[in-house]
């Protein structure tokens, strides 16, 4: 014999384990004794495998590693001997798992043994298989089982049942199968064997509509009859829990009968008696009458209406709810979340007390309670509410805080009844916990209160006295610094004061104090800074008193070791010195945010994706970060003021801008009509996009784009819709036409009815021709649509061909997709492309554009160029 | 039942079952927060954890933690209850259970849990069974080894 094998027993070496002091010693310990292990392992030793075994599940147990000890399970299950199975099929069942591939190996025995005389070995097998089955192996020994279904002994049956669970679970083609032999489970006497096949039953329900249309069917009068008979039955000692007769088997049919019960009137007719039985007989001082009861509850709130119940159920919560046991009240709480959608009014009832559960000292009711007010927040109770939970944020928990102030806000922003109600709620959750609110929540803020023009005064004011209370929170110093910068003259000024507000004197030094403290504050991060200094760049402008001490302070952040703030502040500088005349101009006031859009954008967190672009030879004007985090209005700024060297900027930008929406929005309602929640999407856009007062602001230039260019904003949604327009054009048209009506000045009329233009060559060279047609929507003369016909004069076919054609600035000009890339050769075919053209200055100045066409001819580039001047001077 | 675990008061473990697959590193992980989480909660609180979108319902026996996760809409008093009626069971196999016992007969502690628990699903609701169950593969197994002393008795004996 080896000598290193096994001289110590199981015990000599748990206990030499847990006589070690250190962790050292102890891997130590289990170094040795995996060593011995393994040379027994190698030796093949026979005498001590099951001793080391169980030695290698305690080790494994500990969390060392033990995949050399898999083998040996599989060889003391094959062994003939009880013992030997019996502790081979538990280290089968710790130390592999299903994802183990040594498992397929272990299927031939495990089917010897399920076919074995003796039950024990045959219930081993079923408990390994039940725990560890693959859906391989769940498929190649589901026929053992289901015959053991009808063993003789219900010891063996019972597992059997709940083998079946695994194996339907892994392959749910196998349910019906089972669905015979169930029915015949349930109705058997043997506790055991009814507790199983429930189960069982239950889930071929959840698999299969057939098998639960079967079991509804067929089963439910006797399950009803089943739970009347444990209700009623008299003191049984063996399956007693503290005075109730088998609670398990109680709860198990009450969850059946809801499965049974849910949607189906006839089926909770039947169960309507016994569940009121239930819900008036079973004790409530116990644990497990407890647990009957909210099972109960929850079975009377998923079947088929019946007010009495209801009313039954919704008093067992209300005691629930009022009891002192946490767990109870805990279980209360989740249960009022699911009838909330089925009685509403009954859960208001108990608001009071769910709002002290809030404030609970255990964490896990605090958090169901705060889940539970979430849902039960509405318009009219959103105010009391509000106030309780921000009165409570004063003295919650530090790790409570990051929920609660999420829930609040999230509130907030859904239910506020108005704008000024939104920002002082805001402010003041920011002001107690504005360390654990999220980034979102202060941008939503600063959304709100940019378009909240007749509150900036008020916003900045409460703001500024903000920051001196809570200068420490870093939410409030961001929104502070912003508003600040923004509206500090509003601040200086006591503009556009309201009536309940108490005036206050700010000098202008003042407020540039603040800013000097956040930016000196040596918690402030990076961000937080560098809003500092574009605050204080725009108050260099505001108040030209301060300038030379704002420059001081700007070039603070000189020597800044971060380059951000190194080059803000050194940029600003030069601003400040150099270019006094610019200043103004560049620190106007921020346009008014697009609220609709930012909560778009925030709802679908996808990155905007180009991907509408759909083949358009369009490339970005230079400089413009094609980046989704980018805000709108810069990329529309920019835009509109483009000098359009490369055609249709602006409609495209729309086009690319409400295509990120179309795609995260559709995304994000998982609906299987994008073009339509596009067009809605966009509607939204365009119609918020008109803010009253909005000379200048570039939000202005893009309405006026889509205002100008009605035509042009349809047919980019028409081209990006195009799943909608391929199949009717005219209708989708019209139909979106229809939601522009709502601001578009022309109204929605066919195209055909527009005056007829002739045709015109507008480019020939030797190698292919131009032609455009044109045709204009009657009410908008200012807009006129080309087809562009490419027709190819040589031999030899073009690919990879590209139109591309730049206007000056008094024209703008949308480019749709071409018809192909490809131009077969000697006029065989042509190429069309859609071009519309917006004159601004339509009557005084004709139409004239640079074309540039680039192909490949014999694998050639070739680029040809030129101008078009010769458009009639009325189109 | 996703998985079952018994946790001392110091984070050592002592049972560990999973029904549902994870991997050993995985398993580490949720020993770890879980042992974290349960530990720390003071005893006057409810007996239910959440998450990682699920539920953990323990229970405390002396120094020993024993823990079972289940999914959100699952019955966690009953669970409670699933917990007591193993404690229990324990308890009368072992003649007042403690920590050593199922420290040493770790084993039997699975046969145990076996018994009453298959694929995470309960398997019996009566005591009595279980132990019957127990009892009569405990004497195959006893009768086995008295049948390879025996035999090996003899053995030695016709070697000398």
């Amino acid at each position: 014999m080896n000598p290193f094998s096994s001289e110590t027993r199981l015990r000599d070496m748990i206990r030499a384990i847990r006589a070690c002091k250190t962790a050292a010693e102890e891997r130590a310990v289990v170094r040795k004794e995996c060593a011995s292990i393994r040379a027994a392992v190698s030796d093949n030793d026979n005498d001590y495998r099951h001793r080391n075994l169980a030695k290698l599940m305690f080790i494994h147990m500990l969390g060392y590693p033990t995949h050399f000890g898999q083998m040996e399970c599989l060889k003391l299950i094959a062994a003939p001997g009880f013992p030997e199975k019996r502790i081979g099929y538990l280290g089968l069942m710790l130390l592999l798992d299903e994802r183990q591939e040594v498992l397929m190996l272990v299927t031939n025995s495990l089917k010897q043994d399920l076919n074995h005389t003796n039950q024990y070995i045959v219930g081993l097998a079923l408990c390994a298989l039940g725990n560890i089955s693959s859906a391989e192996m769940a498929r190649d020994l589901a026929p053992e089982v289901e015959r053991l279904l009808q063993f003789r002994d219900p010891n063996v049956r019972k597992k059997a049942a709940l083998c079946s669970i695994r194996i339907i679970k892994k392959v749910p083609d196998l349910a019906e199968n089972f669905v015979n032999p169930v029915a015949s489970l349930l109705k058997e006497k043997h506790h055991g064997v009814l507790l199983t096949a429930i189960q069982l039953c239950a889930d071929l329900c959840t698999v299969s509509e057939e098998a639960l249309e079967y079991f509804r069917k067929k089963c439910t009068e006797g399950l009803v009859k089943v739970l009347k008979d444990a209700v009623n039955s008299p003191y049984a000692p063996e399956y007693d829990i503290s005075g109730i007769a088998d609670p398990f088997l109680q709860i198990k049919l009450l969850r059946i009968l809801r499965i049974l019960g849910h949607g189906d009137a006839d089926a909770s007719d039947l169960m309507n008696d016994v569940l009121a039985q239930v819900a008036t007989k079973t004790e409530s001082n116990k644990n497990a009458g407890n647990a009957i009861l909210y099972e109960c509850v929850e079975t009377i709130m998923s079947i088929e209406d019946s007010g009495g119940l209801r009313v039954l159920a919704i008093n067992i919560l209300g005691r629930f709810l009022s009891n002192r046991d946490n767990n109870i009240r805990y279980v209360a709480l989740n249960m009022l979340m699911r009838a909330i959608s089925v009685d509403g009014q009954a859960v208001q009832r108990h608001r009071a007390t769910i709002v002290e559960c809030v404030k609970d000292s255990d964490a896990s009711i605090r958090k169901r309670a705060l889940e539970l007010v979430y849902l039960l927040v509405n318009e009219t109770n959103v105010k009391p509410l509000t106030k309780e939970l921000i009165d409570y944020l004063e003295v919650s928990d530090q790790d409570f805080k990051g929920d609660l102030t999420a829930k609040i806000c999230s509130i907030v922003e859904k239910l506020s009844p108005e704008k000024i109600w939104y920002i002082d709620r805001m402010l003041k959750v920011l002001c107690e916990a504005g360390n654990y609110v999220k980034d979102e929540v202060w941008h939503g803020l600063i959304v709100v209160i940019t378009n909240a023009t007749n509150l900036h005064g008020y916003t900045v004011r409460s703001l500024y006295r903000a920051i001196q209370t809570s200068g420490d929170q870093e939410a409030v110093v961001r929104v502070a610094v912003w508003c600040i910068g923004e509206y500090g003259d509003l601040l200086v000024n006591n503009t556009g004061m309201l009536d309940l507000e108490e005036p206050i004197t700010v000098t202008e030094n003042d407020a540039v104090d603040v800013i000097e403290a956040a930016i000196k504050r040596h918690t402030s991060d990076l961000s937080t800074r560098a809003m500092c200094l574009i605050a204080l760049l725009k108050l260099s402008s505001r108040f030209p008193s301060c300038s030379q001490r704002i420059k001081d302070i700007v070039n603070q952040s000189k020597g800044s070791l971060l380059l951000e703030l190194q080059q803000r502040s050194i940029e600003f500088d030069s601003i400040i010195e150099k270019h006094q005349n610019l200043r103004s101009a560049l620190v106007e006031r921020m346009p008014v945010l697009d609220e609709a859009t930012y909560s778009g954008r925030r709802a679908g967190s996808l990155p905007a994706v180009d991907s509408t672009s759909q083949g358009n030879p369009l490339q970005m004007p230079n400089g413009i970060p094609k980046t989704a985090a980018a805000p709108l209005l810069d990329l529309l700024d920019l835009s509109a003021d483009e000098p359009a060297p490369q055609s249709s900027s602006g409609p495209n930008f729309l086009q690319d801008l409400l295509g990120g929406d179309i795609l995260s929005t559709a995304s994000q309602s998982g609906t299987t009509h994008p073009q339509k929640s596009g067009t809605d999407v966009l509607l939204d856009l365009l119609s918020t996009g008109s803010p009253p007062a909005q000379n200048g602001s570039s939000t202005a230039d893009i309405l006026s784009i889509s205002q100008d260019n009605n035509k042009t904003s349809v047919s980019a949604l028409n081209s990006l819709s195009s799943p909608m327009v391929t199949s009717t054009q005219n209708s989708s048209a019209s139909a979106i036409m229809d939601l522009l009506d709502g601001f578009g000045p022309s109204p929605a009329v066919p195209k055909d009815n527009g005056p007829a233009y002739p045709s015109l060559v507008a480019f020939e060279s030797n190698s292919l021709s131009l032609v455009f047609n044109f045709s204009k929507q009657p009410g908008s003369p200012q807009i006129t649509e080309i087809e562009a016909t490419f027709t190819n004069k040589s031999s030899d076919n073009y690919k990879d061909f590209i139109f591309q054609a730049a206007v000056p600035k008094f024209l703008q000009l949308h480019l749709e997709p071409a018809s192909g890339n490809t131009l077969p050769a000697s006029g065989n075919g042509s190429i069309t492309q859609k071009l519309r053209v917006t004159n601004n200055q339509h009557g005084k100045k004709s139409i004239i554009m640079r074309i540039r066409i680039s192909y490949k001819s014999n694998n050639k580039d070739m680029l040809e160029e030129g101008q078009i001047s010769n458009i009639p001077r009325d189109l | 039942i996703h998985f079952v675990l018994s946790i001392s008061r110091q984070g050592k473990v002592r049972l560990t079952k999973w029904y549902s697959p994870y991997s050993q590193k995985e398993r580490s992980k949720v020993i770890r927060e879980l042992s974290g989480m349960i530990l720390t909660r003071g005893p006057k609180l409810c007996n239910f954890v959440e998450w990682r979108g699920f539920k953990v319902v323990y229970k405390r026996y002396a120094g020993l933690y024993f823990c079972m996760c289940i999914n959100q809409e699952d019955n966690e008093l009953e669970i409670l209850e699933i917990i007591q009626y193993f404690v229990e069971t324990l308890n009368r196999y072992f003649g007042n259970v403690c920590e050593l016992d199922l420290i040493f007969h770790f084993h039997k502690t699975y046969y145990i849990l076996d018994e009453i628990l298959i694929a995470g699903e309960l398997q019996e609701s009566s005591q009595n069974t279980v132990h019957r169950l127990i009892d009569a593969q405990d004497s195959l197994v006893e009768a086995a080894k008295e049948e390879e002393n025996t035999v090996s008795y003899i053995i030695a004996q016709v070697a000398n």
